[in-house]
C-alpha cells in the first residue's frame, strides 16, 4: 500500500530555507509501523533524513514526534491507523517544546536537567543488611512498576500545553519521576522532596489539560501521578503554597455552597493583603470585563447544595475505610 | 585534549556498571555512549537475571553447573565460578539502589523459571527487567555526577608503544571530532545483532567495540557462537521473552502437539531446554513441513489474562503490535531468530584483554562465561559482575599509570582527513550503506543461522569480502557535520562488515557441531578435538591469523548434554 510521508525539514549547516517540508510516497505492507517507513526513506530514497531510532519495540524511548500534530512513537503506530477513504497520508513533525537540532531530532538536555532537579535515585538511609533486601509488599511494586514503565521519550513533553508558555515548568516527564520516589515505600525523604516540588514550576502548576496522559505510549498517566503528589502534600501537612490553598479554598466553596466562588477564589487563595499578586490578575479581570464574563459577586448557595453535601460525606467515608 | 582516568565506551548495563564501581574508587571516570544512556540496548532485556541465593536452598555451584551444561562445555570454568558466586550480592545490590524487583508473599524477591536451569533463580520486573535496571543505573550515574558524553561516537582506539591510551571520538551534535586519553579504556559496547538480518536487537547493535578491538590488534574469540532465540516474531524479529515458557507457554507444531517432547529433542526439560536445543527443535519441524507459514506456535492461551497482563505485558503489546494476536485468546506464530553473540572480544576474569589498559565487558566480550550458548538471564547478571570488576580493576590500574603522552594534533588530523575523505567521495558509482547492510545481513542469516554447513559458510566468507570490496567506495550522501546519521550509519557498517568476517571465519574453522553451531555436515561434537576456543586475530588490512586456547576446566568434566 502507498503511504504518503510529509515530513518537516530543518538543517541548521544549510543558509537557505531554513525550515521546510519534504514529500516522500514509499510502499509499505499492511502491518507497518510509521518507523517502517521512515526507515525505508532514510534507506532508499534519502540519506539526509535525520531521526533518532533504535529499538524498534517502544521501549529506548528514541522516537516520539508528532504524527499528524500529535506526539507518539513512530515504531509502535502502525500507518494504517491512518487509512482514509484508502488514503494514508502522515505528517511527521519532530517533537514539540524542545529545541530542533536537524530534522526531526530535538535536544533533550533541558529534558534531562529537569529529571535531574528531581533527585531522580532512591535515598534510603537505612538499607538492609549485605544480602538482604527490603522487604516490600508486590503490590508496591507493581504499583511503581506503571510509572517505571516511562521510558522517557518526551512525548508527553513534547504536547504539554503549560510548557508551551511556561518553560520553566518541571513537566509530566520530570514530576512522574518524582512521584515514582514518593510512592516507594523503601524511600525516606518524601518530605524533602514533596517540599522541593512545592515550589513555583513545580507540581501545582500542571493545568489538568490531560495532554500527557492522552499521548503517553505506556500508560505511565503523568498527569495522575501530579495529583497524587499533589494530595500527598497536603496530607503531609503542606497547606501553606497557593496550589495547597487554592485546592481547600476550591472544596470549601463548593462543599458549603454546591457550586465555585470564583470572585473569592484568587482572594482566599492569595490572601486579601497580597496586593502584588492580586494586582497580578487585574488583566484577567480586565478581559472578563469586555468579554462580559465576570463571576458575580455576591455568591448564593444553590439550593441543591445538601445532595452536594452528600456526595462530599461518601467520598470522606471512602477515604476514612481505606485508610 | 580531553583526559580521564578511566575511559568507558559504551553506556548500557556494562558501562555503567563499570562507571559506578571505578567511581566509587575514586577515580576520576567518563562514560561516552553514541546513545543517551537509557536508550541502550539493555533496556530490551525482558525476561530476568539469574542469581543463586545460598540462603535460600539454592546453590552457586548448580547455577554454574547449568551454564557450564548449557554453554556445551566450551566456557571457561573459572570465569562461571565467579559470576555464579558473585551473581547474589550483585542483584542484592541493585535492589538497595532502587530496582523494583517483583516479589513474593513474604515481600522479599521473588523468582521465575527460565530455560536450561533445573531451579527457578530468575529475578525480574515484570517482562521489563533490562529497562528497569538500566535507569536505575542511570540514577546511580546521575547521583554520582559521572561526566556522560552523550550521542558521542567511537571512530578508534589510541594505541602507542603496545598499550591503548585512549580513544578518539566525534561529537554527533557538532561533528567535531575529539582525541580523548586515558589511562585505562573499557569497551562495553554490547552486541552486534545488525550483522544479521532480521534480528532481535536494536539497530545501535553494530557490533562496534568488537571491531575498534580487533583493529587494535586484540583477538576476537569464539565469534562462530551466534544464539538464535526459539521465540521471534516473523514480521520485524522483536522477541518474545523467554519468560513466556518461563511462565508455562507451549510450543506446538500445526498438528497441534508440542514437539519438544519427541525423543532428540527435549522430553524431559520441554520448552524449557537451552536455546539452541529449542531453536534447533523448532527449525527441524518448520523444515520437515509441520510449522505454519515458516513458524511453530507460542501457546499461552491457558496463562489465563490476570498472569499474562501481570507478568507478561509488554510482550502481549507486542504481539498486537507486531503480529496482530493477543496471547491471551490465540497463540502466537514464533520463529527462531538472531539474538545474542556468545563470542567477543577475549577477556580475563578482570575484563582485561590483551592489550595492556584495555578492558572489555558485557556482550561485546568474551570471558568466556557463555560458551557454545547463552543461558537466557545470564547475560544481564554477566554485564553486572564483570563491569564491576573491569570498572574496579582499571580504576587501580590508573592509579599507578601517569597519564600517557600522545601527540594529539597528528591523531586528529588522520582522523579528521579520513573523515574528510569518506564525506568527498562523489563517485557515481559508489555504494550507500543501505544495500551493503542488507546484503550483508541476508547472507550472514541465510549461512551463518541455525544450521550450518561448509559450501554455505564459504559462500558467505567470499560474499563478505566482496561486500568489504564495495565497501572501500562508500559514498555518503549527506555532507553536513551536524547529526550527521548517514556518516556514523557508514562508519556502522565498516565495523560490522569486520564482525561479519571473524563470524564466518571461526565458523569455518569449528569442524564440528557444538552449542550455537550446528553443523549438517559435522552433527557430533568432538571434545578430543574441539573442546577449544577460536580466537582470529587481524593482521593487517585484509590478513588475519587464527590461534586456539585451551577451556579451562575446574571441577565439571565435559558429559553428554541432553534436557
Ligand atoms: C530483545 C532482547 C531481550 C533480552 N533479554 C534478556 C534477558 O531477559 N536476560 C538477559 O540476561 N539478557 C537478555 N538479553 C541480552 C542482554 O540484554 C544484552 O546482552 C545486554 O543488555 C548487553 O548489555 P551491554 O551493557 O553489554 O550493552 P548495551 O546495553 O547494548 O550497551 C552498549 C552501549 O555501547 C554504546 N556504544 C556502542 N558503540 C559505540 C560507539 N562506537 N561509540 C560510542 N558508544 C557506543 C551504546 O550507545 C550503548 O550505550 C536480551 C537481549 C535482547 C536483544
Ligand atoms: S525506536 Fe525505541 S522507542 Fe521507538
Amino acid at each position: 500500500m502507498k503511504v504518503e510521508y510529509k515530513v518537516k525539514r530543518y538543517n541548521p549547516e544549510s543558509d537557505v530555507a531554513l525550515e521546510s517540508f519534504d514529500t516522500y510516497v514509499v510502499e509499505l505492507d499492511q502491518a507497518a509501523t510509521v518507523l517502517d517507513g521512515l526507515i525505508k526513506i532514510r534507506e532508499e530514497v534519502d540519506n539526509t533524513l535525520t531521526l533518532r531510532c533504535s529499538c524498534r519495540s517502544a521501549i529506548c524511548g528514541s522516537c516520539a514526534m508528532r504524527i499528524n500534530g500529535q506526539a507518539m512513537l513512530a515504531c509502535n503506530t502502525k500507518v494504517s491507523d491512518f487509512e482514509e477513504n484508502g488514503n494514508i497520508k502522515l505528517l511527521v513533525e519532530p517533537p514539540g517544546n524542545m529545541p530542533v537540532i536537524k530534522d526531526l531530532v530535538v535536544d533533550f538536555v533541558p529534558f534531562w536537567s529537569k529529571v535531574k532537579s528531581v533527585d531522580p535515585w532512591l535515598k534510603s538511609s537505612h538499607p538492609p543488611k549485605y544480602m538482604e533486601e527490603h522487604i516490600a509488599s508486590n503490590e508496591s511494586m507493581l504499583h511503581l512498576s506503571g510509572v517505571m514503565g516511562c521510558i522517557m521519550c518526551g512525548a508527553c513533553v513534547s504536547d504539554c500545553t503549560v510548557l508551551e508558555v511556561d518553560k520553566s515548568f518541571l513537566g509530566p516527564a520530570a514530576l512522574a519521576k518524582a512521584y515514582r520516589f514518593v510512592s516507594d515505600p523503601r524511600d525516606d525523604s518524601t518530605k524533602f522532596r514533596l517540599k522541593a516540588l512545592e515550589k513555583p514550576s513545580g507540581m501545582w502548576d500542571c493545568t489538568r489539560c490531560m495532554q500527557c496522559v492522552e499521548v503517553c505510549p505506556k500508560g505511565v498517566d503523568p498527569m495522575g501521578r501530579i495529583m497524587k503528589l499533589r494530595d500527598f502534600a497536603i496530607q503531609d501537612g503542606y497547606k501553606n503554597t497557593y496550589g495547597a490553598k487554592h485546592t481547600a479554598v476550591f472544596t470549601d466553596s463548593v462543599k458549603n455552597t454546591g457550586w465555585l466562588n470564583e470572585f473569592q477564589l484568587p482572594l482566599r487563595t492569595f490572601g486579601i493583603f497580597n496586593v502584588f499578586k492580586l494586582l497580578g490578575l487585574l488583566p484577567i479581570l480586565l478581559d472578563a470585563l469586555v468579554s462580559r464574563k465576570v463571576p458575580p459577586v455576591f455568591h448564593h448557595k444553590l439550593p441543591s447544595v445538601s445532595s452536594i453535601q452528600r456526595i462530599f460525606k461518601k467520598v470522606d467515608l471512602q477515604i476514612t475505610k481505606r485508610e | 585534549m580531553l583526559k580521564h582516568d578511566v575511559l568507558i565506551i559504551g553506556a548500557g548495563l556494562a558501562g555503567m556498571r563499570a562507571a559506578v564501581a571505578a567511581k566509587d574508587l575514586g577515580a576520576d571516570v567518563a562514560l561516552v555512549s553514541k546513545v543517551h544512556p537509557v536508550r541502550s540496548h539493555s533496556n530490551a532485556a525482558q525476561g530476568g537475571i539469574n542469581a543463586a541465593l545460598g540462603h535460600r536452598g539454592d546453590k552457586w555451584e548448580d547455577h554454574a553447573y547449568d551454564t557450564i551444561k548449557g554453554s556445551d562445555y566450551i566456557a571457561d570454568q573459572d570465569a562461571v565460578e565467579i559470576m555464579a558466586k558473585e551473581a547474589g550480592s550483585e542483584v542484592i545490590s541493585m535492589e538497595h539502589m532502587g530496582v523494583i524487583f517483583n516479589r513474593d508473599d513474604q515481600g522479599k524477591l521473588g523468582t521465575r523459571a527460565f530455560g536450561g536451569q533445573r531451579k527457578a533463580r530468575t529475578f525480574f520486573v515484570a517482562d521489563f527487567t533490562g529497562q528497569a535496571l538500566l535507569h536505575v543505573l542511570y540514577e546511580q550515574i546521575v547521583k554520582s555526577d559521572v561526566l556522560v558524553y552523550e550521542e558521542w561516537f567511537v571512530l578508534s582506539l589510541i594505541v602507542q608503544d603496545g598499550e591503548c591510551s585512549g580513544a578518539v571520538m566525534i561529537d554527533m551534535k557538532s561533528g567535531k571530532i575529539e582525541v580523548c586519553i586515558a589511562k585505562t579504556v573499557i569497551l562495553a559496547t554490547g552486541g552486534l545483532g545488525r550483522v544479521f538480518e532480521p534480528s532481535t536487537n536494536a539497530l545501535i547493535c553494530t557490533g562496534d567495540g568488537m571491531a575498534l578491538a580487533y583493529r587494535a590488534g586484540v583477538p576476537m574469540m569464539d565469534m562462530e557462537m551466534v544464539q538464535y532465540h526459539p521465540t521471534t516474531l516473523k514480521n520485524n524479529g522483536a522477541l518474545m521473552s523467554e519468560s513466556a515458557r518461563g511462565e508455562g507457554a507451549y510450543l506446538r507444531n500445526i498438528d497441534g502437539e508440542r514437539f519438544m517432547a519427541k525423543e532428540g529433542n527435549a522430553p524431559k526439560m520441554m520448552e524449557l531446554a537451552s536455546r539452541d536445543v529449542v531453536s534447533r527443535s523448532e527449525q527441524k519441524e518448520i523444515n520437515e513441513g509441520r510449522g505454519v507459514d515458516g513458524c511453530v506456535l507460542l501457546d499461552c492461551t491457558h496463562l489465563g489474562e490476570k498472569l499474562i497482563n501481570e507478568k507478561l505485558p509488554q510482550i502481549r503489546d507486542l504481539a498486537k503490535d507486531f503480529a496482530n494476536v493477543d496471547m491471551a485468546k490465540e497463540p502466537v506464530p514464533v520463529r527462531p531468530g538472531m539474538h545474542y553473540q556468545m563470542g567477543g572480544i577475549k577477556t580475563d576474569v578482570n575484563g582485561l584483554t590483551t592489550l595492556p589498559n584495555l578492558y572489555a565487558a558485557g556482550e561485546c566480550a568474551c570471558v568466556s562465561v557463555h560458551g557454545g550458548n547463552r543461558l537466557g538471564a545470564n547475560s544481564l547478571l554477566d554485564t553486572l559482575v564483570f563491569g564491576r570488576r573491569a570498572g574496579e580493576h582499571a580504576a587501580e590500574v590508573s592509579k599507578n599509570r601517569s597519564n600517557p603522552k600522545i601527540s594529539s594534533t597528528d591523531v586528529l588530523k588522520k582522523h579528521e582527513e579520513d573523515i574528510e575523505k569518506l564525506l568527498s567521495n562523489n563517485d557515481k558509482n559508489g555504494f550507500v550503506f543501505g544495500s551493503i547492510r542488507k546484503e550483508m545481513g541476508t547472507l550472514m542469516n541465510q549461512y551463518l543461522a541455525v544450521f550450518r554447513d561448509e559450501t554455505g559458510m564459504q559462500t558467505a566468507l567470499e560474499k563478505l569480502s566482496e561486500l568489504k570490496l564495495k565497501y572501500k567506495n562508500i559514498i555518503v550522501p549527506d555532507k553536513g557535520r551536524v547529526f550527521n546519521t548517514a556518516l556514523i550509519f557508514t562508519l556502522e557498517l565498516g565495523f560490522m562488515l569486520d564482525c561479519a568476517e571473524t563470524i564466518a571465519i571461526s565458523a569455518l574453522e569449528r569442524k564440528e557441531s557444538r552449542g550455537a553451531h550446528a553443523r549438517t555436515d559435522m552433527p557430533d561434537r568432538d571434545d578430543k578435538n574441539w573442546l577449544k576456543h577460536v580466537l582470529v586475530y587481524k593482521e593487517n588490512d585484509d590478513a588475519y591469523r587464527v590461534d586456539y586456547l585451551p577451556v579451562v576446566i575446574t571441577q565439571w568434566k565435559p558429559e553428554e548434554r541432553k534436557y
